[in-house]
């Protein structure tokens, strides 16, 4: 039997996946807690001793790969020159890297600014600014900004390729690493370079420097932060491979304790007729919304909803829902206890998710101009999308994930939104998206089919779903 | 200005407001490319904003803005200022199309878009032929004197 053990280092738990990759199935499912403050290796035996317990023994793993998402997740810091240019592209190279974007910042960085980048302690700083040929001054003076600061993190450049050479010399005394612009022409975005060397920088540094490399003997290699073992997951869902299709065009949704993030697979191209404004977007984009959590960020995602609309929603008295906001962001561990709890985490979760997707998408204005009416785009069209799939604990532990998830759709109340108009809907019931990312490193084939065959479809509830009210 | 920029000038250009005519600003675009500049070209209905942005990114030599529905004098209002608050100051400015809906004279047209810091204004018929000599005179003058400013 040849099987594959998919880890993935939480900022919460250790979660362990096996699969027999022949017959394409969950051998088992293991947890342990995060220990990698203390030492990794204590939650890894943990998370391996659950694993065993449930598979009643460990077989001889063919491969054993990791992602990782313990200590605070990949900190990134991005600079670029104009904020809705090159700083945009470099923080989506960021996301699309599955960072944990903790700073952003534009045009010449000062004192402060250094400061600033100083105290958010990023574990990767990525410098863009300037197309090719384009201003040089400021990537520049970036550049010897950040070698002049006591900054000690690896930073990436990926600006204006004029400026290469020079930009070397500037950022000689740090560890430095050079990759394509992030855009190279004008409304251009060439962000998987930098991407990939994110990564590499990710495998090569950022394991060993938060000691998930202590526990080295248990798995081959860390592949990549958990949120992009995530993103490629979907990207194989979506793309499929040569002889096996995918979804086609998809959205996920994955609303966590802190941040909901969303991932997009899809062109998102204007429809004919109607004219694109502002930067096009990468096909595969990821989002994360920082006030919009179930946890740590509950109270912020509750005053993005509106408490009153939030109450309505559930049933809940708001003076209740005040009080337990709180008692939730005290506590990030915590699972709801009695019914109202329960609503109020269903609330919370639809509100997250409507608000993050609609973020995510774009959206159409119509512009009154003396030949007539044109309609114009903002973002990435994802009206069409094929397949819009959640992921995370609260969809999979709840008894009507479909009532949550349809938050996502679209809705005649917001009308200039591009929200997915009628996609299948699926569940990750099982927690596989990382793992089918990190799988098609080594077997893709077997990856999709996993994948495929392990979303849950949520269509079927629909009948019931309208019959309760959820 | 540096060697390279002098040899191949960045120029950035578009329709601005809720202008949709584009078809003159593209071979205007297409015969400043043939002549061989940079250009980065916005298209239709683009914001002054926009102009602005792209020339501090791309290192832009000079923005030709073309208005073709009569608005222009109230969509380039403060476009002068928009440019120095971005940092440039020296940059090349020019305006063309259909400028303004009426019966003014073309030198009363003129002077109000000089007096709003355009370099130079193009009345409708003007040829790229024309506005390429223009760009080679203006930009040869300013090779010869410091740019200030990010760009």
């Amino acid at each position: 039997m040849s099987t594959a053990l998919l880890i993935d280092f939480g900022s919460t738990y250790t979660k362990l996946r096996a699969i027999d990759l022949e017959r394409r199935r969950v051998l088992g499912a293991g947890q342990g807690p995060s220990t990698v403050l203390s030492d990794i290796n204590e939650g890894m035996n943990a998370a391996l001793a659950d694993l065993e317990r449930h598979c009643g023994g460990l077989p001889r793993f063919r491969y054993r790969l990791a992602s990782s998402s313990a200590a605070g997740g990949l900190r990134m810091v991005t600079v670029g020159l104009v904020r809705e240019l090159t700083a945009e592209a470099a923080r989506q190279a960021a996301l699309g890297a599955g960072a944990r974007l903790v700073g952003s910042f534009a045009y010449r960085l000062n004192a402060a600014d250094l400061e600033a980048i100083g105290r958010l302690a990023p574990d990767i700083v990525l410098l863009a600014g300037g197309t090719d040929g384009g201003n040089r001054e400021v990537v520049l003076h970036n550049a010897a900004a950040l070698a002049g600061s006591a900054l000690a993190c690896p930073v990436i450049y990926a600006g204006n390729r004029d400026a290469l050479d020079e930009a070397r010399v500037r950022l000689a005394g740090k560890t430095a690493v050079f990759a394509r612009n992030v855009m190279p022409e004008l409304n251009q975005l060439d962000i998987e370079p930098a991407r990939d060397a994110i990564r590499e920088v990710f495998i090569d540094r950022i394991v060993h420097a938060k000691g998930i490399d202590r526990a080295a003997a248990q798995f081959d290699r860390v592949l990549m932060p958990t949120p992009a073992a995530v993103l490629e997951g979907a990207r194989l869902l979506a793309d499929g491979l040569a002889g096996t299709p995918g979804l086609g065009p998809l959205l996920l949704v994955d609303p966590g304790g802190a941040t909901t993030d969303v991932h997009s697979v899809a062109d998102g191209e204007p429809a004919p007729g109607v004219v694109r404004l502002g930067l096009p977007e990468p096909r595969v984009k990821r989002t994360v919304e920082g006030d919009l959590g179930m946890r740590h960020s509950a109270a912020a995602a509750a005053e993005a909803a509106g408490l009153e609309a939030l109450a309505a929603d559930c049933g809940v008295k708001p003076a209740l829902c005040v009080r337990l906001l709180s008692e939730l962001g005290a506590d990030p561990g915590r699972l709801p206890a009695t019914a109202e709890e329960a609503a109020l985490d269903r609330a919370l979760a639809r509100a997250a998710i409507r608000i993050a997707v609609r973020r995510h998408c774009g959206s159409v204005e119509t512009v009154y101009t003396p030949t007539g009416a044109v309609t114009v785009q903002r973002g990435k069209d994802l009206r069409g999308v094929r397949a819009l799939i959640g992921t995370g604990g609260v969809l999979a532990a709840s008894r009507r994930p479909r009532s949550i998830l349809e938050a996502a759709l679209a809705d005649a109340a917001a009308p200039h939104a591009l929200l997915p108009a009628s996609p299948r809907l699926l569940l990750d019931a099982d927690y596989l998206l990382y793992a089918c990312g990190l799988l098609q490193s080594v077997d893709p084939q077997a990856a999709l089919e996993l994948a495929l065959a392990h979303l849950r479809p949520l269509d079927e509830e629909k009948a019931d779903e309208h019959a309760v009210n959820a | 200005m540096g060697v390279e920029q002098r040899a191949r000038a960045t120029i950035v250009t578009g329709v601005i407001g809720s202008d949709t005519h584009i078809v003159g600003n593209r071979i205007l675009a297409m015969a400043l490319e043939r002549a061989g500049y940079r250009v980065v070209a916005l298209g239709a209905l683009t914001p002054a904003a926009d102009f602005i942005r792209a020339a501090v990114e791309t290192n832009a030599a000079a923005i030709l803005v073309s208005s073709l529905y009569g608005q222009g004098e109230l969509d380039c209002r403060g476009f002068r200022d928009l440019c120095a608050e971005a940092g440039l100051e020296g940059i090349l400015l020019y305006v063309g199309g259909n400028l303004v809906v009426g019966k003014r004279s073309w030198q009363e047209t003129e002077r109000t878009f000089l007096d709003m810091g355009f370099d130079r204004a193009a009345p409708p018929g003007t040829r790229a032929e024309d506005v390429i000599e223009w760009l080679g005179r203006d930009l040869a003058a300013r090779a010869d004197r410091p740019r200030s400013g990010a760009g």
